[in-house]
């Protein structure tokens, strides 16, 4: 299955992509309740959630633009949303007083199935394996 | 919620999820016998809203109602979505995309009852 060099995602990205959408809905909505009902009982994991969700939007957005500027975007997105797994995943087991309410990134996403861990990876090696070609750059109807 | 319903759904939706990988594997394209499926499972998910808007009036809470509502609201759309997504553009990737619906549901579908096992009537 070849990958057609056009502006949007196709084939097996748009399964990535499908699985960044949900979670970057997911990630929207928790944050958006846990902020706006109990933000005083645990603003820095409220914070964070809220952080992982506008990641995870950039990255839905950012990978399914086939542009070199957008797979700029894409790399550091997802780069910064595995450190942000890592980090948020070890801090919440060693220090799980800064963390008394979950967040996505709680435990390496173990209250998602882990998927938090495992999406970043399969992100970069996505990025890496589907590299944007420069002469693409005009991509056509802009 | 109405543990038999919510069971039914996670069943439903996981052997839909794993219909959409036979087909995804086998390339045979997604035919109307699956969709009727999926509508079947979207119909159990409205029967579910409205079980959970009726227990919640007859005076039991979850222990969020705003959090439980989003879920049987927003697990409505999923379905929907997934199925135009992979309808649009006919490849079996695309058809995966269908897989994570229907995974997604199951999970969703899940950590209803998990709420529902912590509300207090």
């Amino acid at each position: 299955m070849a990958e057609a060099p056009g502006s949007r995602a196709t084939g097996g990205a748009r399964l990535l992509v499908a699985v960044y959408a949900l979670f970057a809905v997911a990630a929207t909505s928790r944050a958006a309740v846990q902020i706006a009902t109990k933000f005083d009982e645990a603003p820095l994991a409220y914070l964070l959630s809220a952080l992982a969700a506008a990641v995870y939007v950039v990255a839905t957005v950012a990978i399914s633009r086939r542009t070199p500027a957008w797979h700029r975007v894409a790399l550091a997105a997802c780069t910064f949303e595995l450190l942000g797994v890592l980090a948020v995943g070890t801090l919440s087991l060693f220090d799980a007083a800064a963390f008394p309410d979950a967040t996505v990134w709680s435990v390496f996403g173990r209250g998602y199935l882990f998927v938090p861990l495992v999406l970043p990876v399969a992100g970069l090696v996505y990025l890496r394996r589907h590299p944007v070609p420069d002469h693409a750059l005009r991509e056509p109807g802009g | 919620m109405n543990t038999v319903l919510a069971l039914a759904v996670v069943a439903g939706s996981l052997a839909l999820a794993a219909w959409t990988v036979v087909v995804a594997v086998r390339g045979t394209g997604i035919r109307n016998s699956l969709l009727v499926g999926l509508l079947v499972l979207e119909g159990l998910l409205l029967v579910q809203l409205v079980v959970g808007v009726a227990l919640v009036a007859g005076g039991q809470r979850p222990p969020s109602t705003v959090t439980f509502f989003a879920y049987l609201v927003g697990i409505l759309v999923v379905l929907p979505v997934g199925t135009l997504w992979s309808v649009a553009e006919k490849s079996r990737p695309s058809t995966l995309v269908l897989t994570v619906a229907c995974v997604a549901v199951a999970v969703m579908t899940a950590r209803l009852l998990q709420m529902w096992a912590d509300a207090r009537g």
